[in-house]
């Protein structure tokens, strides 16, 4: 009985490891499955992979949990008692396809754009965007409207790329590293392995960030900066960088538009924008020939200052003497910003200062030879080490627009895109600036029966692009409409408003995937509850057929007619296709797939097998055959390997080609997901050295990114500190040109639609009463539920079950709050009772919790009496889809007035404390649980395995 | 086999640097995950999906504010096992489930023998020693005994789960009565610590105290780069003036 | 330190029952017993009885008290082992004597048996206080005062027992009050002697010491590993209100030792009523020594509880 026990040590630890595609975020981590008697044992990280290279984070290692949770859909169902009662019946998959075809189809003949078809964390846009389509309506988008376009656009319209899946800090090489918002969640495992990496190597890390958890508790600096005012604090670091004359004029000509000339002529219809030769290249001033020369010209030597009369006598400017006075002004000085910042002109000074020290005292010199794309070479590649990265904290402003094209220029001022030490972008990025794809969806191009005739996302270059018809807008969303013209993400936020509200017209099928909108994916849930289930005069529910597709019996499920039950991320098929967010990083590109590793024990099916299959049903162009016969009989993994896109370029890069000899280029290879799986279920083509860097002017990476379909043209991406195409919205706003905004909105247009950034109070702050709602609220997830949802995970939720409303120990002494006390937080939407800690690390004006941690009873499986429906609260209670009524009388979205961006981290609020409490407040009304069974009492994962030995 | 072994051959053990800890849960659930189907299999879990989920996790991960003003910090702090030398959970033990290998310094509890009368867990002043209601015997970190001596587990991964989880690199494992060890240098080079030594069980795992913050240098302000004369004038003029330099593409 | 029922009903009832058995045995040695038949025996079996009560619920609290027997083997090291080991022993000279007196024959042995089973009573005692006494990670635990609170109350819980058999067998002797009285002045000068000790040292170790985060200055709590209380908390993390404390100590002063001892007196002083005086005076103690070891749990801080928010253990 004393005796040491014998532990089995040549055991397998499964009977097969899978290597899959973990989905439990964005990350599209590399995991090896451990299977053991069908179940699975253990779930690691997969060494060989680039996104991870071994590690696993708390979610992905929680994954058994999230498999197996109870609150699984089990079959497809057809809704039988009212909407919101969770009471369902079982239907068939015909039944359920049947139901869905019939629906679909009677809207595609009459008039396609009454189906809004919106997808939220779905990774498979490529797919779901060419289905909607083909399909005909203008109504589709992912959940990027609310997640951080801003970042994206503001990005892309700068300088082709962005942070997070198109590009990460040189983390080899990075000295200074500055991390800008709430920025956890995109790339979480990359992020902490460079983070690691730069602690070990001792490279500074600054972090701005109201609040000091996560990434921001490791920074060596904390900027506890107030919410909104990133934009300030970033300019007035420009302000320095000019003073100073810290910036790298060099770069700046080579690789920007900033000795591009300006035209000076107010009033005039072609005022602000470039002056351009005659075959249309912009100008500018080369000081050998004392004369005008194309921009695009190479051997040139660009004059950055002076005013230039014309040919036609009217005077230009070159961009940088435009942005160097912007920021050189007052406004951006550091003492005039310390008010609105919170963080003082000294320390503002010093970190400019560290800056210019770290980028042109520490420059980084490889000896590595490359051709620019001018064809010149050039024996080392020089690199500024300083790196930045921002996320949702930044871009969910109404502001974030112009505050991360304030970023990038920063980085650009530096020279640190894309050399060594600073951000590098990651295949396929760079794009162009702006990447030359134009929204499609107008009007006039929505015919029954026809697809439409391009993606519905783009980058308008000015009005023209506009999906608008007179001033009405095409979609559903108001995307790409004056409301927000350059919502490259579209607005999924306002669909449900504006369906129920019939504004800017009605529909007849919502359609959606793995949405939470009906709960923490909306800003005001009562509202949004109230739009779901709206009836019209007839009795009959105004959004009239909902179709909603999930894994999990979420808050969205009681509120669908139709539910199509997805799988689980080990039980499908899905790619991560370089034509949509692949997992490159910055030394190669790379795309992985996920395949089924254990077999529904449930009546689900794979959400993109299904809309294959409705494609096939409905007809759709590329969805059927010539004899009417579905293109892809075999679902989603058929299509993943025989869908072209372009001819021999389709949804996967690797082992192209009959025999499978081609990369990213070739016929569909049959035996490719074979080599997919032999590969440990990824494919990477690693860069030559000598593409590793410049990748925006880099001949030999430009032809190559041709070849692989990422680019047309191997041009090089020159950087827009001027952004053009913001300057012709604004033209339009002053009266020049066919298409103008309405009155309602030519001065928003105009004074938002600045071709240099510039900051301005985020808009529920200018609006609300700042006395009377003095403090900021902003949320994060927790790292081990970022990006997913994690209450139906039996160890995640343990973690984390209930969420505090995190207070300044001095606001907790100005209220008389102590820990865990009930106070009441009110906004001028709404209010809620929720408990307060006190704590240290946060800016004083700010209070912040855990976002979608509260969840409503009847949902995810979880017992009426879970904490996360009794103390369990969410902030979106107190965020209104609408701004305040302004002048005109007109309600704009919540959004930035330039991308549409849900402007959620602009939440203003005050705090009382409440005289006691047992719950929180709103709390909704139990939803029935769809038949679902009960959840388990007691879970004891694993008890099967333990070893007979033992 | 409460006595404890006059010495062992290993003390085997966890760094733990809590200058790059982000707090992100992935030590604690690789760990839950590994061990719910490993040695001591299951870790059980009560009321998983009701009003007061709690179940045996062998890692934890606390969060401390600690220090004043500009020095402030957060701290998060993964606490488990840490495999003392001398422990008193492994002497209090009535049955000798309760065990510290001679071999490699690993304390264990045999889960076929234990009695579950939780008296080791009183005994321990970390908290590492977790009881399973559902199991009813006392479960701890077993320094992943079952992966890190597995022939059939790539010798690169025969580490404990929650090392290979953790993405920032902010736990390591090695032999930590071998000065020469890998682990061994860190923990000298970084003033590395127990904890609660008062006690005297001289516990194997060491954690690493944040760091001072990384030291820059900042560029000279304002009066650099005007070897090209610049006018008295404003800001931007002496800007422009400097930016008149010539730059070919 | 959570106070379960079990634990509390074993320590007090064992307690009692060793108490008793303790007197007993001693009064056969030194000749003092009165001779009543059937007395030595119906007091023996209850003393045995608590006893069994007691190791019989102290397996409640077991996971798997089917493999109990283990807890035998390891009485090198572990007080909760050796005072398996003693109580199984002492059950041996207490089982014999049980024969003898059952069967009514006097042998040579009963003696010898006697001053065995009485040791053994103090030596399983010792044991059970030190299964507590010996935990370092408890400050209120690791003292001398502990065993000798164990070992005094059960010398007073049994001798008050003691003194009801004699009473309800019709004898009431005055030295066996004295006894009562003066072993219940004892428990009662140790416990509150201990309450002073307690009370006067607030704890040496901190949060600060616990992470060895204290160079950095204060160390704040910000968030718990989970948000719902685990093992460890459940266990370790129970407190008692200091208020609720006092009343709770009153409750055991009047009780457990005044209630006795007045009664003690009122028995010595009037000669009357001894098996109601002595009844009232068990059903008090028992009440008393409850309540005493529920605090001794309630009143105990475990280190452990520092990581979780506690200022000093």
């Amino acid at each position: 009985m004393t005796q040491e026990p014998a532990i089995a040590l040549d055991e397998k630890v499964g009977d097969e490891i899978a290597k899959t595609t973990c989905y439990m975020c964005a990350c599209r981590c590399g995991i090896d499955v451990h299977l053991r008697d069908g179940k699975v044992r253990y779930i690691e990280g997969n060494r060989d992979h680039p996104v991870n290279k071994g590690v696993l984070c708390g979610k992905g290692s929680a994954g058994i949990m999230q498999h197996y949770s109870p609150a699984r859909l089990r079959a497809p169902m057809k809704r039988v008692g009212p909407r919101g009662s969770g009471e369902f019946e079982e239907i068939s998959w015909d039944e359920a396809l049947d139901l869905a075809t019939d629906w679909l189809c009677r809207v595609r003949k009459t008039d396609p754009k009454k189906l809004a078809f919106f997808t939220g964390r779905d990774q498979s846009q490529s797919l779901t965007g060419l289905w909607a389509m083909k399909y005909g309506t203008p109504n589709f988008a992912a959940h990027g409207g609310f997640c951080s376009v801003n970042m994206a656009a503001g990005g892309l319209y700068t300088f082709g790329g962005a942070f997070w899946e198109f590009g990460d800090p040189d983390w080899e090489l990075t000295k200074y590293f500055m991390l800008f918002g709430v920025a956890e969640d995109h790339a979480s495992n990359p992020i902490k392995i460079g983070i690691g990496q730069l602690k070990e190597r001792g490279a500074k890390i600054v972090s701005i960030n109201p609040v000091r958890t996560g990434y921001n508790a490791v920074a060596d600096e904390w900027v506890g900066i107030r919410p909104g005012t990133d934009g300030l604090f970033v300019g007035a670091l420009i302000h320095e960088l000019f003073a100073n004359k810290t910036i790298d004029l060099d770069y700046l000509v080579r690789y920007t538009n900033a000795p591009w000339l300006v035209i000076q002529d107010p009033g005039a219809a072609d005022d602000g924008l470039f002056a351009r030769g005659e075959d249309g290249d912009p100008l500018i001033f080369d000081k050998p020939s004392d004369d005008y020369a194309s921009a695009m010209s190479v051997d040139t030597t660009p004059a950055l200052t002076g005013t230039r009369t014309l040919a036609d006598g009217r005077t230009a400017r070159p961009v940088f003497e435009l942005m160097a006075e912007r920021f050189l002004s007052n406004d951006y000085s550091p003492e005039a910003v310390t008010a609105q910042t919170g963080v003082a002109a000294d320390d503002i000074r010093r970190i400019a200062a560290e800056l210019a020290h770290v980028a042109f005292k520490e420059e980084i010199v490889l000896d590595q030879p490359w051709t620019d794309c001018a064809g010149r070479r050039h024996e080392k590649m020089i690199g500024r080490p300083v790196s930045m990265h921002a996320m949702r904290g930044v871009s969910a402003h109404s502001n974030g627009f112009h505050t991360c094209r304030m970023i990038h220029i920063l980085q650009i001022l530096l020279g640190s895109i894309d050399c060594p030490g600073g951000f590098r972008y990651k295949p396929p990025y760079p794009k162009q600036a702006p990447p030359w794809l134009v929204p499609h969806g107008a009007p006039k191009d929505i015919r029954p029966e026809e697809p439409l005739g391009g993606p519905h996302l783009g980058f308008p270059l000015g009005p023209e692009h506009l999906l608008i018809e007179g001033d009405a807008p095409s979609r559903i969303d108001k995307g790409f409409s004056w409301d927000a013209p350059m919502s490259a993400h579209g607005l999924m936020h306002m669909v449900i408003n504006n369906a129920a509200t019939k504004d800017p017209y009605g529909i007849d099928v919502l359609f959606m995937y793995m949405a939470n909108m009906a709960w923490n994916s909306s800003m005001n849930v009562p509202g949004t509850i109230e739009n779901l289930t709206a009836k019209d005069e007839a009795g009959e529910y105004v959004i009239p057929k909902i179709i909603y597709s999930d894994a999990y019996y979420s808050e969205m499920v009681p509120y669908a007619d139709l539910i199509l039950p997805d799988t689980t991320y080990l039980e499908r098929w899905d790619c991560i296709s370089l034509l949509d967010r692949p997992i490159s990083t910055a030394e190669m590109a790379a795309d992985s797939i996920r395949h089924p590793v254990v077999e529904p024990d449930r009546d689900v099916r794979g959400f993109q097998t299904v809309l294959i299959d409705l494609g096939g049903r409905l007809g759709l162009p590329g969805f059927v055959n010539d004899d009417g016969s579905p293109t892809y009989p075999g679902g989603y993994p058929d299509y993943m390997v025989n869908h072209e896109r372009k001819p021999g370029i389709g949804p996967l890069a690797g082992w192209r080609g009959k025999d499978g000899s081609q990369t990213g280029r070739g016929d569909p290879n049959p035996d490719q997901l074979k080599r997919y799986l032999e590969n440990g279920a990824f494919f990477a083509h690693e860069l030559k050295p000598e593409q590793a860097y410049f990748k925006h002017a880099n001949k030999s990476y430009l032809d190559w990114a041709v070849e692989m379909g990422f680019r047309t043209q191997a041009l090089p991406t020159i950087f827009q500190l001027y952004c053009e195409p913001m300057q012709a919205f604004r033209l339009a706003a002053e009266g020049h040109g066919e298409r103008q905004p309405p009155e309602t909105h030519r001065e928003r247009i105009q004074t938002y639609f600045d071709p240099l950034p510039f900051w301005y109070a985020p808009f529920e702050e200018a609006m609300v009463d700042e006395g009377a709602y003095p403090l900021h609220a902003i949320t994060q997830r927790p790292m081990h539920m970022y990006h997913s949802w994690g209450s139906q995970n039996a160890w995640l939720r343990q973690i984390t079950s209930a969420n505090r409303l995190y207070i300044h120990r001095s606001l907790g002494a100005k209220i008389g709050a102590e820990d865990d006390d009930w106070v009441w937080l009110r906004s001028h939407q709404g209010s809620v009772k929720c408990q307060v800690r006190l704590m240290d690390g946060v800016n004083p004006d700010t209070v912040w919790t855990w976002n979608a941690i509260g969840k409503r009873r009847g949902a995810w499986g979880l017992s009426d009496d879970a904490p996360e429906t009794k103390e369990g609260f969410l902030l979106n209670h107190l965020i209104s889809e609408l701004l305040p009524e302004g002048g005109g009388g007109y309600r704009y979205s919540n959004s930035d007035p330039i991308t549409g961006q849900a402007a959620w981290f602009d939440l203003r609020v005050s705090i009382e404390k409440a005289d006691g409490g047992s719950e929180t407040q709103p709390r909704f009304e139990a939803t029935g649980r769809g038949g679902l069974a009960p959840s388990p009492v007691k879970v004891a994962y694993g008890a099967d395995f333990r070893r007979s030995g033992q | 086999m409460t006595s404890l072994p006059e010495t062992t051959e290993k003390k085997l053990g966890l760094v733990i640097d809590l200058d790059i800890c982000v707090g992100c849960q992935a030590c604690a659930t690789s760990c839950k995950e590994w061990n719910t189907g490993g040695y001591s299999a299951p870790l059980s879990d009560h009321d998983p999906y009701g009003a007061d989920p709690s179940g045996a996790w062998l890692n934890r991960i606390h969060s401390y504010e600690v220090g004043e003003g500009q020095g402030a910090k957060t701290v998060h702090f993964p606490r488990s096992c840490l495999h003392c030398e001398t422990p008193d959970c492994v002497t209090v033990c009535p049955t000798g489930a309760s065990y510290k290998r001679a071999e490699d310094g690993i304390v264990l509890v045999n889960p076929d023998t234990c009695i579950g009368c939780k008296l080791c867990s009183w005994a321990c002043p970390y908290g590492a020693r977790e009881y399973d209601y559902d199991d009813g015997v006392m479960k701890k970190c077993t320094l992943c005994v079952d992966r890190i001596y597995n022939e059939t587990i790539p010798e690169v991964d025969r580490v404990p789960a929650c090392v290979k989880a953790c993405p920032t690199g902010a736990r390591s494992f090695g032999d930590l009565g071998d000065p020469n060890s890998d682990v061994s240098q860190h923990v000298s080079e970084r003033g590395g610590y127990g904890l609660f030594e008062e006690f005297g069980y001289k516990p194997v795992n060491r954690y690493l105290p944040p760091r001072a913050p990384a030291p820059v240098e900042t560029a000279p302000m304002t009066q650099q780069s005007e070897q090209v004369p610049a006018p008295d004038g404003s800001l931007a003029e002496r800007l422009f003036a400097w930016a008149d330099q010539a730059f070919s593409r | 330190m959570h106070p379960a029922y079990s634990v509390i009903v074993f320590t007090t009832a064992s307690g009692a029952g060793y108490g008793l058995l303790f007197w007993l045995s001693l009064a056969h040695a030194i000749g003092a017993m009165p001779n009543i038949p059937w007395l030595s025996f119906v007091a023996l079996t209850l003393a045995l009885i608590l006893i069994t009560v007691g190791l019989i619920s102290s397996t409640l609290h077991l996971g798997h008290p089917e493999r109990a027997i283990g807890a035998f083997s390891q009485w090198r090291t572990s007080w909760l082992s050796r005072e398996g080991v003693a109580a199984v022993a002492t059950y041996v000279p207490a089982g014999l004597l049980g024969l003898i007196w059952l069967f009514g024959v006097e042998t040579s042995l009963t003696i010898p048996l006697a001053l065995l089973a009485a040791i053994g009573a103090i030596v399983t005692v010792y044991c059970t206080g030190m299964i507590y006494a010996s935990l370092r990670t408890i400050r209120q635990w690791n003292l001398d005062l502990v065993w000798a609170n164990y070992l005094s109350l059960a010398a007073a819980t049994g001798a008050v027992l003691f003194g009801v058999l004699l009473a309800l067998f019709g004898e009431a002797p005055t030295w066996v009050a004295m006894v009562a009285l003066a072993a219940t002045a004892a428990a009662a000068a140790l416990k509150i002697y201990y309450w002073q000790t307690i009370d006067s040292d607030y704890g040496q170790y901190t949060t600060a010491m616990a992470t060895g985060l204290g160079h950095l200055g204060t160390v704040r709590p910000l968030d718990p590993p989970h948000t719902r209380p685990n093992f460890v908390m459940r266990e370790m993390g129970y407190t008692v209100a200091r208020k609720h404390a006092e009343k709770l100590r009153t409750i055991v002063l009047v009780c457990l030792f005044g209630a006795p001892a007045f009664l003690m007196l009122l028995f010595l002083w009037s000669g009357l009523a001894a098996p109601l005086l002595y009844v009232l005076a068990a059903i008090m103690a028992t009440t008393g020594v409850l309540v005493e070891r529920w605090l001794f749990f309630a009143e105990a801080d475990h280190v452990v509880t520092l990581y979780y928010g506690a200022q000093r253990a």
